[in-house]
């Protein structure tokens, strides 16, 4: 079974999913970056499925676990780099993936990544409530 | 008028990952648009998964149509497994039988121009699916 | 009405004997009815081209113009219309030009027994059909037009523009139905993955109306970016689209609003500059 490798940036694991996954591929990957988000003591987590042309139900659902999975272990979640088909065809099927944090690119993921920690130090109640038009899945 | 159908036997995971390449092919050579395919990829995943794991595995068979003005896709999903008792219940955004997110079949349906289901309890499920070129 | 074997031979004979002559009425007749817009010279040519189609047709002993033999002689037809239909000729024009071949056959046709009147009146629907052959390819070249100019003005009515480091903008002008909906969405979300920009503006200062269909569709388009981890503010709106917007109980629910564009830009700026602070 081919597996997805997880990359080690800094204080980022970072995973780029480059291949067609099966669902047992998926869920091994959930397992592995728990166990390295563990091992290495990283508190970012970026997913690239900018190679996937397809997310559905399954791949949307692992992804919103991962997330949660992370959240336990004091890691944030970007996902990064969704087309805009796909997109559109989540919007279609009524996936909202929430609690999924995501942004356009690796590097804008990571600036997301490096201003929420930075938001942690400075007020650790700060839940960016106070930011109008964000909601669970936006950017901002 | 249509060409040749193929067929997959859907028995595991890596068959639904060939149905999902098959049907990305098959979406191409008709010339679907690249949002036509993402969302007719992605309802042939959900479909072929609830054969795999509702129906205990399944076939799907793919062929192009030609109603004449414009070219598609159809797909069939077959399985003999114990069928729906409550298609409205299976239709429902968010109820699930089996642990996902509840949005397989009604969110499949949302994804294609043409959505027919057959079933009966203990014997199985059909859908058959049409997306059109626009 | 189908030609018989001998008769389409009778005619394919007729159409060789009497070439010139043939040509020649044909062409005048064709030039007096187009009055003058196709030059006699190019109107000689089309027409000495379709004689030879339809005796070829003939030779062949073509019944009606369905069968194999008349294949050469629907290529001809159709070429014409297209030609004639891209020229801005009407379809009656296009279709009088094949009919004028009756008359200048009538002109080259001796003897006036129930024969040749006979074979006349035969002949005469063939044509009739080639006549009503050319109609219809008019009417698809004509489609084939509109479709070609409507994708064309799709494409020009759909701009996405770079605001600002970050920030692209999409002003809607015109009426937006559901295929150019959906153009505009995709061309949007492709930008913002092709600039890295984090923030969309929609101006729908020159949409005339919005309905409930409308606005989905902006809501979709503002729900997929966000999915992609991008921003849209919706900007442009006029008092009364704001009263419709309300009256049809349409919820835009945490989307940012702005009245102009400038507020919009605005907005963005205040919103990257707070986080630039952080």
């Amino acid at each position: 079974m081919e597996r997805v490798p997880i990359l080690k940036i800094g204080d980022i694991l970072l995973v780029s999913i480059q291949i067609d996954m099966e669902d047992q591929v998926a869920l091994q990957l959930q397992e592995d970056l728990a166990d390295r988000i563990v091992a290495t003591g990283c508190h970012g987590v970026i997913i690239d499925i900018s190679a996937l042309d397809i997310v559905d139900s399954f791949v949307g659902r692992t992804l919103a676990t991962i997330a949660a999975i992370s959240k336990v272990l004091d890691a944030d979640t970007v996902v990064v780099g969704m087309r805009p088909a796909v997109a559109i065809t989540l919007v279609e099927l009524g996936l909202s993936l929430p609690g999924i944090r995501t942004a356009l690119n690796v590097e804008l993921g990571m600036d997301l990544l490096a201003r929420e920690r930075g938001e942690d130090d400075d007020e650790p109640d700060d839940e960016d409530e106070d930011e109008p038009g964000a909601s669970a899945v936006a950017t901002s | 008028m249509s060409d040749q159908a193929e067929r997959i036997e859907v028995g595991s995971d890596q068959d639904v990952v060939r149905v999902r390449q098959l049907i990305r092919a098959r979406a191409v050579a008709v010339k679907l648009s690249l949002v036509d395919q993402t969302k007719l990829v992605t309802a042939a995943s959900e479909l072929a998964r609830n054969t795999l794991v509702y129906g205990g595995g399944g076939s799907v068979e793919v062929t192009s149509v030609d109603n004449g003005r414009r070219k598609g896709i159809r797909i069939v999903f077959a399985d003999q497994g114990p069928g729906i008792a409550d298609l409205d219940l299976a239709f429902t955004d968010g109820y699930t039988s089996g642990g996902g997110l509840g949005l397989g079949l009604s969110g499949a349906r949302r994804l294609v121009d043409e959505f027919d289901i057959e079933t009966a309890v203990g014997e199985g499920t059909t859908i058959t699916v049409t997306k059109w070129c626009r | 009405m189908t030609l018989s074997a001998d008769e389409a031979a009778r005619f394919a004979a007729l159409l060789e004997e009497n070439q010139e002559a043939l040509v020649a009425a044909w062409t005048d007749r064709v030039t007096t009815s187009l009055r003058g817009r196709l030059s006699h010279a190019e109107l000689q040519r089309q027409t000495s081209e379709m004689r030879r189609a339809f005796q070829q047709a003939l030779a062949g002993a073509a019944q009606d113009l369905t069968t194999e033999a008349a294949g050469e002689l629907r290529a001809q037809l159709a070429d014409l219309s297209a030609t004639r239909a891209r020229q801005g000729f009407t379809a009656t024009e296009t279709a009088v030009s094949v009919f004028a071949l009756k008359e200048a056959v009538l002109n080259v046709l001796d003897g006036s027994d129930a024969t040749t009147l006979r074979d006349y009146v035969a002949f005469s629907s063939f044509v009739d059909e080639a006549a009503l052959f050319t109609f219809d390819s008019y009417v698809r070249v004509r489609e084939e037009l509109i479709a070609d100019q409507a994708e064309q003005l799709l494409e020009l009515s759909t701009p996405v523009v770079k605001l600002w480091e970050g920030v692209v903008a999409v002003p809607l002008v015109g009426t937006l139905d559901s295929a150019r909906a959906q153009v505009v969405m995709e061309r949007l979300l492709q930008t913002l993955v092709d600039t890295g920009s984090p923030y969309a503006i929609i101006d729908i200062t020159g949409v005339p109306a919005v309905d409930t269909q409308v606005a989905q569709h902006v809501l979709k388009t503002v729900v997929a970016a966000r999915l992609m981890g991008a921003d849209c503010i919706i900007s442009g709106i006029r008092p009364q689209i704001a009263q419709t917007i309300v009256a049809l109980g349409i919820e835009f629910g945490d989307i940012a609003t702005k009245a102009s564009l400038a507020d919009a830009l605005r907005y963005v700026l205040a919103q990257t500059g707070k986080k630039k602070g952080r």
